[in-house]
């Protein structure tokens, strides 16, 4: 299962692109990118490229939508056409609405909805370029424009993926390792109390394995944390 | 304090930052209470002025609170009374009681004929709950603008635009002879000589609040073209 072609994805404790098991790929994070919005930002993780807008808090219309005591977030992932080896079909997928839905969630906990009464806090991401962990990679840019937004949040959100490789626990897959893995596990979590807002698998894994492999993300989270907090005062450091 | 000072950019918090514990500090605007912790709500200027811990968000919108001066357009003539969109999610409403001190009689007068659409109007926040913004003129200070420019800036900037007791906004008036008002939902009008050289001066604080020595560089700004 885990050879394609006949290359073996993990070999003598490397991965294909040369990379440890538990090691991410290079991180990059801007933020403040669109004038147009009220905040921005685009982070990539290797060839994973993912941008996010958020606009308001803003008025919600239609009116029946609206929530009289709370605002509501909207959230649209969108892959880009060309973002992919064969192009992706425009229009939202059943699996674009997916995570559309899975990305919200991921920040109803940690938004001050109750301060914004029958508003919208809408949140676009495009995926412009994707090679696995698509998903966590936009979290982690929407949890950077919602806060260059002035959204008042508690706490920001880390997220990554981890998964299992001919038995081997890895961390942030690419696209090739995502096609093949045994499991895929992507986690999105508040990051001074970690609690988790996203946790989704595919595939197989042992409790005890799961149990690691959790333990792991988390300490890699805090090298994204600090990575976030590092864009978000270089937006102001002149 | 000091080594900030020396590279110029304030001190940044981020949301989520564990600011003090409550034993040593009191929470103010721009933080909540977690665990005996107080955490930071926004990207924002970290304040610290007593015991108080504060953050002033560097992003935003405006949310009305009762009391509040602001600046509005009125966008439609309803009725009994005006829509004025004031610059925040919500449109706020101006009753024909609290926007008219004379009688009027419905029957004859036609209410554009006090606020039309497009005006621009100096109000005051009268209350604001769950989103319905009640509008008031009744005062002294509150009435049409007519003429001048309107500039938009990010309203938590409001205090840093208008300086300790006034003195970044008189700086401003008094160098380009202006007129200016500015309403705390971040809308700025401004009338008279050099328009374009305060608007200058505005946007300038708007992008470069969270600088020490700002007043500094607007005293530059401001006398520098003169010549």
């Amino acid at each position: 299962m885990a050879k394609i072609k006949g290359i073996e994805l993990i070999k003598d404790g490397k991965r294909l692109d040369g990379r440890k098991p538990l090691q991410i790929r290079d991180v990059e994070m801007k933020v403040g990118i669109i004038p147009n919005a009220n905040g921005s930002a685009m982070v990539r993780f290797g060839k994973t490229i993912a941008v996010a807008a958020v606009y308001g808090p803003r008025l919600l219309l239609p009116k029946h939508l609206q929530e009289g005591d709370k605002a509501i977030i909207q959230c649209r992932y969108n892959m880009a056409p060309f973002s992919t080896d064969d192009r992706v079909k425009p229009g939202s997928s059943r699996r674009e609405i997916e995570i559309s839905k899975v990305i919200r969630q991921a920040f109803e906990p940690v938004l001050f909805l109750e301060n914004y009464p029958k508003t919208t806090i809408d949140i676009y991401i495009e995926i412009i370029q994707a090679d696995g962990s698509t998903r966590v990679t936009s979290i982690n840019a929407a949890s950077l424009a919602l806060a260059d937004a002035g959204v008042p949040m508690k706490d920001l959100v880390v997220a990554l993926s981890g998964g299992k490789i001919n038995g081997t626990l890895i961390l942030d897959l690419n696209g090739l390792e995502d096609n093949n893995s045994e499991a895929d596990m992507p986690m999105a979590f508040t990051a001074n109390k970690k609690e988790i807002t996203l946790l989704q698998m595919d595939g197989e894994l042992k409790q005890e394995e799961i149990k690691k492999l959790m333990t792991e993300m988390f300490k890699a989270g805090e090298e994204i944390y600090k990575m976030q907090i590092k864009a978000l005062k270089d937006r102001y450091s002149e | 304090m000091t080594k900030e000072k020396e590279n110029g950019v304030r001190e940044i918090a981020f949301p989520g930052q564990i600011l003090g514990s409550k034993s040593e500090y009191l929470p103010s605007s721009g933080t909540y209470e977690d665990n005996g912790n107080i955490v930071s709500k926004y990207l924002g200027i970290l304040v610290k002025s007593g015991n108080y811990i504060s953050v002033v968000p560097l992003a935003g919108v405006y949310v009305p609170k009762p009391g509040d001066h602001v600046i509005g357009i009125v966008t439609a003539v309803e009725k009994v009374g005006w829509v004025v969109d004031i610059n925040s999610p919500w449109e706020a409403f101006l009753s024909l009681s609290e926007g008219v001190e004379e009688f009027i009689d419905l029957k004859r007068v036609l209410l554009n004929r006090y606020y039309d659409e497009g005006d621009v109007i100096y109000a005051q926040i009268l209350s604001a709950k769950r989103g319905d913004v009640q509008l008031t003129m009744k005062g002294p200070a509150f009435k049409k603008l007519r003429e001048g420019v309107l500039v938009k800036i990010t309203p938590s900037k409001v205090p840093r635009l208008i300086g300790k007791e006034g003195s970044m906004i008189n700086l401003i008036k008094e160098k380009t002879k202006t007129m200016i008002r500015v309403g705390q939902n971040g809308i700025v009008w401004i009338s008279g000589e050099k328009i374009d050289k305060a608007i200058m001066a505005i946007k300038k604080i708007d992008e470069k609040s969270h600088i020490y020595g700002l007043t500094d560089e607007i005293t530059k700004l401001l006398s520098d073209k003169d010549g």
